[in-house]
């Protein structure tokens, strides 16, 4: 018994120093971003391209699908209750609040997280890192910073994607396939969805893109620099930045309500 | 300690673990400035360690290390960073940055400490390239080199902002011997012509013998033997005649700690 509660202290102390250190990084992060925004603007927007163009494809493929899905379920349901017209209000309400943010959020984590993480995590592996800090060149400012603004940018551009192809995906399902009047489809949106509703995919799309950058950059800082090493703390970014992307979901959607 | 002093880097009582295990147990060991220094030793003897050390990527749990007389376990990260531009490191694989083609891998410090003009970095890059005889690859990315081709680079990235010291990791692991003989032309020719301080990390005693002025062989945490070559080669400490005669078993046993070869293979040792 006595084993269990030290195992449990042990975890526990570990836990704390972690998300310690956690903290610390971020503010770091934080710390240096002002600087590098304003002397360094390239590094970002090579950053933002990179992380952009690399879940571009994938973010439209799945909103086209995410979209598509929507509108059948909400057609098949409100049709019921006569209620067809609301096929695209309850895509646009699903998509602009939860689904654009979330699922962009999850696939970032997916493609471009994880290429943070191994590119960062190859790098130590493979001593360019120390090879920077021996040049005198702090890779805290020059390799990390600029990924991680990279991320937080690209976020919600990369969210409004999803919505806006996840949308048409809406208008093929509902409009073309199911025959909704197109007008009505569109002017019960335009009637129902409001800026607040925006604004909080927005804040959504903005806390996530910093926790899951945060997190792919982290894991790929503090890899064991070896091959095992930098594959598993790729797999801890996708399943990391899923949970924390969700809890953060939740803890937002009631706020916000 | 003075600056201007022959002695370069000293250490003095240095002490590091890495767990239960001492690497260095007050190690004494100096450095004089001019001179190509050799770092020998069995592996596992913390030779790389004792690099990283002086470079301060590690901090010693006892002892200082003096570099051009300043204790640099003091120094604040400015200061450091200063002090490391008067470093320059050759890593056991290149370490070039493998987003950069070979002239922006060679450029980097010049554009990260320097504000000088595209058409001098140019300049300055082409000659460097051209010292270690790879201006015609410029343009190649770091996976499109061989592994001598690689250190080459790397070494004309070391000393792109003229250094004071260069530092040369496992220089001669891995390579045909074409590429070898030109790195250790290489070593011997920059120390005189730029008149700077060497120190190379190797256990290729042949190849060290050929360009070192002072050798150290490192064992069990301590120098256990120290001088020319030449001197080594004839010093009758156990280790160093089994170190620089490569005799299999010695003071340095070829099998690791382990329980007696028989009664493991009987399995005794699990009953």
């Amino acid at each position: 018994m006595n084993k269990v509660f030290r195992d449990l202290r042990n975890n526990l102390v570990e836990f704390l120093r972690t998300f310690g250190a956690f903290q610390l990084f971020f503010l770091r992060l934080l710390k240096y971003s002002p600087r590098i925004l304003v002397t360094r603007p390239g590094l970002v927007i090579k950053q933002v391209h990179n992380t952009g163009a690399q879940s571009l494809v994938i973010i439209m493929i799945c909103g086209l699908f995410v979209g598509a899905v929507l509108a059948l379920q909400a057609y098949s349901n409100m049709s019921k209750f006569n209620a067809e017209d609301w096929t695209g209000v309850a895509a646009a309400f699903a998509l602009v609040k939860e689904l654009g943010p979330v699922m962009t959020a999850l696939l970032f984590a997916g493609r471009a997280g994880t290429a943070l993480t191994s590119e960062i995590g190859l790098m130590k592996a493979t001593d360019q890192l120390s090879a920077m800090e021996m040049m005198a060149v702090n890779p805290v400012p020059r390799v990390l910073v600029p990924r991680f603004l990279g991320g937080v940018f690209a976020m919600p551009f990369l969210a409004a994607i999803f919505s806006a192809v996840g949308m048409f995906g809406a208008h093929l399902m509902g409009v073309e396939l199911f025959q909704v009047d197109v007008g009505s489809f569109w002017q019960q949106i335009q009637l129902t969805v409001e800026v607040s509703d925006i604004n909080e995919g927005i804040i959504k799309s903005i806390v996530f893109g910093v926790a899951a950058s945060l997190i792919a950059v982290w894991e790929g800082y503090n890899t064991v620099p070896t091959a095992e090493g930098v594959g598993r703390a790729t797999t801890r970014t996708v399943v990391i930045t899923a949970i924390t992307i969700l809890v953060f979901d939740f803890m937002i959607t009631a706020v916000l309500l | 300690m003075g600056n201007d002093s022959e002695n370069l880097i000293e250490i003095h009582g240095l002490k590091y673990s890495r767990g239960p295990r001492a690497i260095f147990d007050g190690l004494e060991l100096v450095i004089k400035r001019g001179e190509i220094t050799a770092l020998m030793g069995p592996s596992g003897t913390g030779k790389t360690t004792l690099l990283r050390l002086i470079t301060r990527q590690l901090i010693p749990e006892e002892g200082v290390i003096y570099v051009g007389g300043v204790d640099i376990s003091m120094l604040n990260q400015a200061e450091l960073y200063q002090m490391r531009q008067r470093f320059g490191m050759l890593f056991q694989n290149g370490a070039l940055l493998t987003d950069l083609n070979v002239f922006e891998n060679v450029a980097f410090p010049l554009r990260e400490h320097t504000k000088l003009s595209i058409r001098l970095i140019r300049h300055i890059v082409l000659t460097k390239l051209h010292a270690v005889g790879l201006r015609g690859a410029a343009d190649m990315m770091p996976a499109q080199l061989s592994g001598g081709m690689a250190r080459r680079v790397a070494l004309a990235r070391a000393m792109v902002m003229d250094p004071e010291i260069l530092i040369y990791d496992e220089p001669f692991v891995g390579l045909d011997p074409i590429s070898l003989g030109v790195i250790v032309r290489l070593v011997r020719r920059l120390n005189d012509a730029l008149g700077i301080t060497s120190i190379v990390v190797s256990h290729d005693v042949e190849e060290i013998a050929t360009v070192a002025d002072r050798s150290f062989l490192l064992s069990e945490g301590k120098v256990a033997a120290s001088g020319s070559p030449d001197e080594l080669s004839i010093a009758s400490s156990e280790v160093v005649r089994q170190f620089m005669h490569g005799m299999a078993d010695g003071p340095v046993a070829f099998h690791f700690d382990a329980p007696g070869y028989e009664e493991q293979l009987l399995g005794r040792d699990i009953e």
